[in-house]
């Protein structure tokens, strides 16, 4: 009998992981970038890493279920001659037609309809769909300018000025030829089954000087009626704050990494931009460097999961929050009941984010239409409603115990950070300390 | 003849509803337009002292002309939607961008953009055309008496630019639909843009643009047509060195 040495335990590369041995072996075979849904998968300092200190002998709390805690919120009320009412500070995402269906669009309208919340078009023009559903409709202005025309920007509640989108800030949309249907074709004055490259930047304004001008002519258009948003990706969040207020709108928009995106490539979502936990603090010095918090509304989004990341995000500053990747899960996107179909595309329930390729098992991210009609839009907007209602509920119970009759009342001290990287960025004090990293010089 | 010159006679029997920026806020002179109506009698409306403004007439959407006496700035026109609108000078940055229809005439030159995004409507520039002239253009017709500038016609999906001078670098980079027509000399083409073969019928077509343009003395046969390659339609790794 021979004796072999004991063996070392098989070790993978941490730099080289199973993922990126994957992605080589990828790339040599097709010699194309990996093109994706969805935001940043990577880990980050995120609301995670956050705590409420909740109430205490200093700190009295309010009666769950009992006191009043208000969850409306008004956007738009610096230059609009009718800004918009929500009933909560919780309002759908910039989601196209083209990269969802029909049903799913539809779906969104009716579920922020009935929780008393706003709904935004995308990259691809206003549907009758969203916009018969929808009581409050955001209608995105943006560089590739895909079925804009005058009639929907006056049927709009809002007009949003997209620069920019936190899954790829400097980048342009991108929706593949499988998914252009007659429809779609059509509304974007193209022809059928070409790939469509959205424009990175606005064909008719550079810079902010110019963007000033850009909201004067949308107000002109529309009387001075509507609010004008700026939406920015996580790029320089306190200049693009602030040079957004000085353009003239009434609310910022500033979309982290997390933000979903209907088709980039994974090198752009998992390498630019910053995290959302990093966009909030500078964009809300920029606000109040100008005197303008709370004048100029401050909607923060990527990465928005429940109640606590809500008000968690409230009490750093911001006004509102939207949600896209979180409400498309609400409508059934990456349920596991469809397993089968999702291991036939080579993947897996949860992990699905070729909404590129339009063959979506769950319906919402495709122009198939045997697909698409597995999503109930009555249906699929009740579960949305319902989940907004549930993080409302999270949010208030959250504020009752911080002792605050409105979620606005939420304020930085109320908060403490698990991590250095964390407190640095949310400018709160590490868990057990009171230490702010950068602040008084340490 | 600009209204400044013209006596107080001449400019009643004009009929035109005269709206004198100097005397009246821009958004005075959008709103009354937007309150225009099917039917209105006030079909004829003058401006005076633009003055370099802004935003001047835009999103009007009833078939009223209106003449601006002087030159605009940015955004003159926009979203236009049926009316025909002459300016009687030079037009700034993104005259009359993302037109639905009517018309719009520039006497003078006009900066970038003009007629960006447009899907429809006629667009005719008198003079010379900044850069980026008909950029992502989606249906609009523009002709340009003069030359065009650098990147004119990038992206531009569908509609028709008609350049009677020359075209700057660039031309047509990544276009898809939209046909151009120069005559004279294109300092170079963008990425997929290729010149095409003048059938009959794009002989007709710009012959009818030239005579829409109020153009004459030129001759369509002097025209090249320049149009997409088609290559990059679909994303092909071999051809990512056309970017």
């Amino acid at each position: 009998m021979t004796y072999r040495n004991p063996p070392t335990t098989p070790r993978k590369s941490a730099t080289f992981d199973d993922y990126t041995l994957s992605e080589i072996r990828r790339a040599a075979a097709t010699g194309i970038y990996d093109i994706r849904g969805a935001g940043a998968k990577r880990k980050l300092p995120h609301f995670d890493d956050l705590l409420f200190l909740g109430a205490s002998i200093s700190r009295y709390p309010l009666e769950g279920y009992r006191e009043r805690c208000d969850t409306s919120v008004v956007l738009g009320s610096r230059h609009a001659r009718k800004p918009i009412e929500l009933k909560i500070p919780i309002t759908i995402a910039g989601m196209s037609f083209g990269s969802l269906s029909g049903p799913a669009k539809e779906a969104l309208g009716r579920g922020a309809t009935l929780s008393g919340t706003s709904t935004t078009t995308g990259d691809g023009g206003m549907t009758e769909e969203e916009r018969g559903h929808s009581k409050t409709l955001v209608y995105q202005y943006l560089p590739s300018r895909y079925g804009m025309n005058p009639r929907d920007l006056r049927r709009a509640d809002a007009i949003e000025v997209v620069v920019g989108q936190g899954a790829k800030p400097g980048g342009g949309g991108m929706l593949l030829g499988q998914k252009i249907s007659d429809r779609v074709a059509e509304m974007r004055t193209l022809p059928k089954g070409i790939d469509q490259r959205s424009a990175s930047r606005h064909p008719d304004w550079t810079g902010p000087d110019d963007l000033e001008i850009k909201i004067l002519e949308l107000r002109e258009i529309t009387d001075w009626e509507k609010p004008i948003y700026v939406k920015v990706g996580g790029a320089r969040p306190y200049y693009d704050t602030a040079l957004a207020v000085k353009a003239g709108a009434d609310v910022v928009v500033v979309d982290g990494m997390q933000g979903g995106t209907a088709a980039t490539q994974e090198v752009f979502i998992e390498n630019v931009g910053q995290p959302t936990l990093a966009c909030i603090r500078p964009a809300v010095q920029a606000l109040q460097d100008l005197g303008m918090h709370r004048k100029v509304q401050l909607i923060v989004s990527g990465g928005i999961r429940n109640g606590a990341d809500v008000a968690k995000a409230l009490a750093l500053g911001v006004d509102a929050v939207s949600i896209g990747t979180a409400a498309l899960v609400a409508l059934g996107d990456n349920d596991p009941r469809w397993e089968a179909e999702y291991n036939a595309l080579g993947t897996t329930a949860g992990a699905y984010d070729d909404w590129h390729e339009g063959r979506d098992p769950a319906g919402i991210t495709t122009q198939d239409p045997e697909l698409m009609k597995r999503v109930d839009p009555i249906a699929a907007g009740r579960r949305l409603a319902n989940y907004l209602k549930v993080m409302t509920l999270e949010a208030q119970t959250i504020a009752r115990a911080c002792g605050k009759n409105s979620l606005h009342n939420l304020e930085p001290e109320d908060l403490v950070a698990l991590s250095i990287e964390a407190a640095a960025m949310a400018g709160v004090p590490l868990a057990g300390t009171n230490w702010i990293p950068g602040k008084n010089g340490f | 003849m600009p209204a400044n010159t013209m006596s107080k006679a001449e400019r009643d029997q004009s009929h035109a509803r005269v709206f004198d920026l100097s005397q009246h806020t821009l958004r005075e002179l959008n709103q009354a337009l937007h309150k225009l109506t099917p039917g209105s009698n006030e079909t004829a409306w003058e401006v005076l002292n633009p003055k370099g403004s802004h935003s001047v007439a835009v999103g009007v959407d009833q078939p009223v002309s209106i003449d601006v006496r002087g030159s605009v700035g940015y955004y003159c026109a926009g979203m236009n939607d049926g009316a025909a609108i002459t300016v009687h000078g030079s037009a700034g940055p993104g005259v009359g961008e993302n037109m639905m229809s009517g018309s719009i005439v520039i006497k003078g030159d006009a900066s970038q953009y003009a007629g960006a995004t447009g899907r429809g409507g006629l667009l005719v520039i008198e003079g010379n055309a900044s850069s980026r002239c008909g950029i992502s253009m989606k249906g609009i017709d523009i002709v340009v008496h003069g030359n065009i500038g650098h990147m004119s016609a990038f992206m531009a999906q569908s509609g028709n630019l008609v350049v009677l001078g020359d075209a700057g670098d660039a031309l047509g980079d990544s276009i898809y639909e939209a046909r151009l027509f120069v005559r004279g000399k294109v300092e170079s083409l963008g990425a997929d843009c290729i010149a095409k073969e003048m059938r009959p019928e794009h002989l007709e077509l710009v012959q009818g643009l030239l005579d829409r343009a109020g153009v004459t003395g030129v001759k369509a046969s002097e025209f090249k047509r320049y149009g997409s390659a088609r290559k990059l339609y679909n994303f092909n790794i071999d051809n990512a060195d056309a970017y």
